[in-house]
């Protein structure tokens, strides 16, 4: 990639650039593909031309919403630019900033691991060759990889499967390099485990297990457990018997809701979603996430913590990216999670509705925070009928190995560009979506984690008059714009009369 | 089975009390002579002539515990501060003034520590408690105020003494729990024991109302109390007619104490008749109009099957009975504290608070209320049949039942002023007793009962599946619950018509509605849609999925709980933003006409380029919208972060933090330089 393409804001007004025995300047600043250009633009014009090779190192600082960026140059200047704007500073600043990342194609014919990409985000210092060895240390050859990268701070949150420790104890010095080179110096990182400690003790038997401390003493370990496979797909079971017997009386209901377990995985997926956005956000340190095979809960905590992170995920494109890149790109088995639903009596034990229960966990922080999601709950509903069910062949196969192989780009339509289309798009819109740039925290507490209704009651009972409210809250909206547009006309109308007239008045 | 604790269209006729047989009669042929599509409210069966059932075998042993009362000292200085007092607190609650400046603290603790009451890692703020004579009020370092009212104080706990110093758990009737911690025992046990004095009034004049002074002068008080006119609403329905008349049999209270003055009953029922059938009846509620269903089609039914009830006046064939087990209040009592326990602690799991939830009972109670309204809506729009609507004494369950049936009914008891026209006619007039059951005097604890509160939550359930058909929203319904047991506006002071008129309520104190009405911006529904006819009569669905935990009615003040950003606000100000957009576009509109006038006139005013300069202000600030109207969502977006210590929800999913290794950046810490 060139470093042209890394440029998200290529201009920036009225930074302030401060230098040794130099008068502060402000200016405009530009970035070309190979310097930083300050430039006052005026007749005394003062320029500053920084080669970005030049660059040694950077730091940056925000107060309010003004940021600043130290530059440590290689022949040991320091310079530091004001910059207005807490994203303008933070794209300038992830321009700048030499890469600790690279991308890596050491599994282009998914021979090192079948359930991931060919494209992989690594350490930079990492080679193909040690990424080779790590991936026979760790379940299914999932090496961890990059999920998430914090721009506001640089932690990182990345996912891989179970290191295969044994019960020996077995280690891989790559492997400990690999993830200690995602730590800055200094730092200490956390390994969330999404199987409570006993069931990872036991995974040894098979083979699998933990990291010790002993050998990645900069990483502390945190077990959360979320619940896999015949156990949720039971809960499913038993949830959707529950809502579909409407002759329950409120205590059976209450028991046969409280027996299903659903909202208790809802609450143990999302409360470790939390912890991994805490890790990150608050306590500045970076995580690695893993559970047995790293396709499952694990992708349910990289994906959410990205949700309470990043904003842009909180978008429509942004949606579909992370679920390309955390679900489909990371080798979440669709196909054989997805084959049957609640309703089919041959279980098997592959089949757990773990995309739902994220879908679920997503609808729940979107009712939290009403506005700060560019789509609404329709589009978690067909996101998730086209798991189970489609016509498109997004959501078809195990991983991208399986989709190469059936030639999916080639024999079927893509979900995407279909939901894509305005007409589609206009249907999945959250009328109330005002960007939210911050974090946000949902709330874990049973009283906030209500029954998905939309799903799970929605053919039990008539939907009728709350489609119609939400229809009339689409109306005001609509109305709102309508009238906003026409004021702003009719100011114009009236700014341009008054001109003539001045004009008319004084020849 | 007790019949009389159920909604039955007449009195049970299993009996055979043959001393009784005339009495029984005339009540009889009174609750058939009224004609259907009309309810009438009763007490229940001969409870006053019937052995005492075990229950009230109960009541009659019941000891009356009184907290042993502790007389306060300075109790002129006393008098006087609390008249001081509520000019400096809420206007149906609205702003104060600091409580030192209005000169009414009667000390204050500083270094007060105020806990998270879900924190599972103890976090606290710090701030100074001031006790005034109405309130009691902490400001923590933010500046932020927690007001608290004396008679919203449910209990006062003083827990074991502490490294950091003495726990006081401070809990509140409209479901606010506070948790302090005082740094010295001594004024923790003086707080605790002045709460326990000002937390329970003796007797009437003590309470809030009596001295509150809202400002307004003798004749727009009389003007408040006249809001709501209970003779002008039998008129609205359709009484009197030619089968509902005014009877003047109460006028002075001696039939029935609980009723209010004016009745309505059916024409043929005599004088005689009246006082026989108010000897049937438990306290001496005979059956009168509760609310008379008018519809073109079902009045004709309603002459013919009045007709059809006289002929039969001997017999019940055209009486059906409908028992709906609505549990009496003692079992609501407990329903409720069991809910409230369950649903404070600390850390609950998922399976606790929903085996909490079944055991509590609380939502069986609530669809069984609904049920029996819906039964009684039925009853009048599908069968016809006029329904008699009664429980043991026809002033909890048969006001519950009576009032949601209205509700369902009648669109107009969806309305803002409708709504408090019901909650007069069938709860205040109909002589619910609010004093006794909201607690507002140091009485009975065994008379408190959340019956009041279980049908405000009716309320919200079908608000909740109609968002729709009601003028008001759920803020609405928590302000009226606050207001019962504020005693601060004297409309649920006293248990029955007869007692407030003793208590000069409308002389000495000031009506709630008045102050609801004026700010009934805030109460309304956004998404309202008055013109649909098809939400004339509701018929909400009562499959179980379809009660849910009212969660801004039991942790209204437990902020962490609540959604980060509120629908409802924004669409609220998007409405009155409309408006204000509608009204700008008619002026700029008028301008420009006037513009282009004078323009082909020539003549240009100074005066006018200036007026109508788009930079003027008052186009300005509607067009700066965004900025003002919005502001309480911003307010909610700027705290979603956590920036205020508060608000620090984030520090809650892991207790690996807070046993922290001394390696691990404490969380406090990570707050303050949260961005590098």
């Amino acid at each position: 990639m060139e470093f042209a393409e890394l440029i998200k804001t290529p201009r920036v007004d009225n930074v302030v650039l401060h230098r040794p025995f130099y008068p502060a300047v402000e200016g405009t600043l530009c970035l070309t593909g190979h310097h930083l250009i300050l430039s006052s633009r005026q007749d005394n014009t003062e320029e500053l031309w920084l080669l970005h090779s030049n660059i040694d190192a950077i730091d940056k600082r925000f107060v309010g919403s003004l940021g600043t960026i130290i530059i440590k140059c290689k022949d040991f200047r320091i310079i530091q630019l004001d910059i207005p704007g807490m994203e303008e500073c933070l794209n300038i600043a992830s321009s700048i900033e030499t890469s600790e990342w690279r991308l890596s194609y050491v599994n282009k014919e998914f021979a090192v691991c079948p359930s991931y990409p060919p494209i992989v985000t690594v350490p930079k210092s990492i080679d193909d060759e040690a990424l080779r060895k790590v991936a026979t240390f760790r379940h299914g050859g999932r090496f961890p990889v990059l999920s998430y990268y914090h721009k506001k701070n640089g932690m990182v949150i990345m996912r891989s499967g179970q290191p295969l420790t044994g019960t020996n104890g077995r280690r891989c010095k790559e492997d400990e390099k690999l993830i200690n080179a995602t730590l800055r110096a200094g730092k200490r990182g956390y390994i969330i485990d999404t199987r409570s400690l006993n069931v990872a003790q036991q995974a040894r038997a098979k083979g699998g297990g933990f990291e010790q401390e002993a050998h990645y003493p900069q990483w502390r370990r945190i077990h959360k457990s979320i619940e896999r496979y015949h156990i949720l797909q039971e809960s499913l079971i038993k949830l959707v018997e529950a809502c579909n017997d409407q002759t329950h009386n409120m205590d059976r209901w209450l028991s046969k809701l409280e027996a299903s377990n659903w909202l208790t995985h809802i609450k143990e997926i999302l409360t470790a979603a939390c912890l991994a956005a805490q890790c990150i956000d608050r306590e500045g340190a970076s995580i690695l996430i893993h559970g047995t095979e790293g396709t499952d809960s694990t992708l349910q905590v990289t994906s959410l913590a990205q949700i309470i992170l990043e904003p842009r995920s909180r978008t429509i494109r942004g949606f579909e990216a992370l679920i390309e890149r955390e679900w489909l790109q990371a080798g979440h088995p669709f196909q054989q999670r997805c084959a049957q639903s609640a309703y089919c009596n041959t279980k098997q034990k592959w089949e757990a509705p773990v995309f739902l229960l994220f879908l679920d966990c997503v609808w729940q922080i979107l009712r939290q925070f009403p506005c700060s999601f560019e789509f609404n709950e329709n589009f978690l509903i067909m996101l998730f009928e086209h798991a189970y069910a489609s016509q498109f062949g997004t959501f078809l196969g195990n991983n991208e190995s399986e989709r190469c192989k059936l030639k999916l780009q080639q024999k079927t339509m893509s979900l995407w560009s279909w939901v894509n289309q305005p007409g589609e798009l206009s249907k999945f819109t959250n009328p109330l979506f005002e960007a939210n740039n911050l974090v946000i925290w949902p709330s874990v507490a049973p009283q906030s984690l209500p029954l998905w209704e939309g799903i799970f009651l929605r053919w039990n009972r008539s939907s009728k008059y709350l489609d119609e409210a939400y229809e009339e809250m689409v109306n005001i909206i609509e109305y709102n714009k309508e009238l906003q547009a026409k004021v702003n006309i009719l100011r114009r109308q009236l700014a341009e009369l008054e001109t003539e007239n001045g004009m008319q008045e004084s020849p | 089975m007790q019949p009389s604790d159920d909604v039955s269209p007449t009195p049970e006729p299993q009996a055979s009390w043959t001393p009784l047989l005339r009495a029984r009669r005339a009540a009889l042929k009174w609750a058939q002579k009224s004609v259907p599509g009309v309810r009438g409210v009763a007490g229940c069966g001969p409870s006053a002539q019937k052995w005492p059932g075990p229950r009230d075998f109960l009541a009659c042993g019941q000891v009356h515990k009184r907290r042993p009362r502790i007389l306060m000292r300075e109790g002129g200085t006393w008098g006087r501060a609390r008249a001081a007092a509520p000019e400096a607190r809420y206007r149906a609650v609205g702003r104060a003034d600091t409580p030192r400046a209005a000169g009414t603290v009667k000390w204050e603790v500083e270094q007060v520590k105020l806990l998270d009451r879900f924190s599972t890692s103890n976090k606290s703020l710090t701030g100074t408690l001031y006790l005034t004579a109405t309130h009691l009020l902490f400001i923590d370092s933010h500046q932020k105020e927690t007001w608290i009212l004396h008679h919203h104080i449910a209990s006062v706990e003083k827990l074991a003494l502490t490294t950091s110093g003495c726990p006081l758990v401070i809990q509140c009737k409209n479901f606010r729990t506070v948790h302090f911690i005082v740094p010295r025992e001594r004024d923790c046990h003086d707080i605790y024991n002045s709460l326990l004095q000002l937390s329970k009034q003796a007797k009437y004049e003590d309470l809030y109302a009596f001295s509150y002074n809202p400002k307004q002068n003798d004749s727009e008080r009389l003007q408040g109390w006249q809001l709501i006119d209970l003779a002008e609403e039998y008129k609205r329905m359709g009484v009197p007619n030619s089968h509902w008349q005014l009877s003047d049999a109460n006028r002075d209270y001696k039939i029935c104490e609980t009723y209010p003055r004016e009745l309505y009953v059916p024409r043929i029922a005599s004088k005689p008749i009246i006082v026989g059938s108010s000897k049937f009846r438990s306290k001496g509620r005979f059956p009168v109009l509760s609310y008379y269903h008018q519809d073109k089609e079902l009045n004709a039914m309603a002459n013919r099957a009045a007709g059809k009830g006289y002929e039969n006046e001997d017999n019940y064939s055209n009486i059906r009975f409908q028992f709906v087990g609505i549990e009496n209040i003692h079992v609501m009592r407990s329903s409720l504290q069991k809910l409230l326990e369950v649903n404070g602690t600390k850390g609950l799991s998922v399976n606790d608070f929903y085996s909490g939830l079944e055991s509590s009972g609380w939502l069986r109670h609530i669809k069984a209320v609904m049920d029996a309204a819906i039964f009684l809506a039925k009853a009048i729009t599908v069968e016809n049949a006029s329904v008699l609507v009664h429980c043991s004494d026809g002033w909890d369950r048969t006001s519950q039942v009576c009032s949601l049936g209205s509700l369902l009914l009648d669109s107009y008891y969806r309305t803002i002023k409708g709504f408090m026209v019901l909650i007069e006619k069938d709860w205040i007039s109909f002589g619910h007793k609010f004093s006794e059951r909201c607690g507002h005097l140091d009485g009975d604890p065994k008379e408190v009962s959340p019956v009041f509160t279980q049908f405000l939550e009716c309320v919200w359930h079908l608000t909740e599946q109609f968002p729709q058909a009601f003028e008001f929203s759920e803020a609405f319904l928590l302000q009226i619950h606050e207001h019962i047991h504020s005693c601060q506006f004297g409309n649920f002071l006293g248990n029955c018509q007869k007692e407030r008129e003793e208590l000069k309520l409308k002389e000495k104190t000031y009506s709630l509605w008045p102050f609801l009405l004026e700010d009934q911006k805030k109460y309304l529904n956004p998404l309202y849609s008055s013109k649909s006819h098809r939400f004339t009569v509701l018929e909400p669905n009562t499959i179980s999925f379809n009660f849910k935990f009212w969660r801004n009615m039991y942790h209204q003040f437990d902020r962490t709980l609540h959604p980060r950003q509120s629908v409802f606000n924004i669409i609220m100000n998007m409405n009155e933003q409309n408006e204000q957009l509608e009204k700008d576009i008619k002026d700029l509109e008028s301008k420009i006409k006037q513009r282009k006038n004078k323009q082909t006139d020539g003549i240009l005013t100074k005066e006018l380029l200036h007026s109508v300069h788009p930079e003027s202000p008052t186009l300005k600030t509607s067009l700066c919208f965004k900025e003002q109207t919005l502001l309480p969502v911003n307010d909610a977006l700027r705290t979603i972060e956590g920036s205020s210590l508060a608000d620090n929800r984030y520090s809650e999913y892991a207790e690996e933090f807070s046993k922290s290794e001394p390696a691990v950046v404490s969380l406090e810490y990570g707050v303050a330089r949260m961005t590098c």
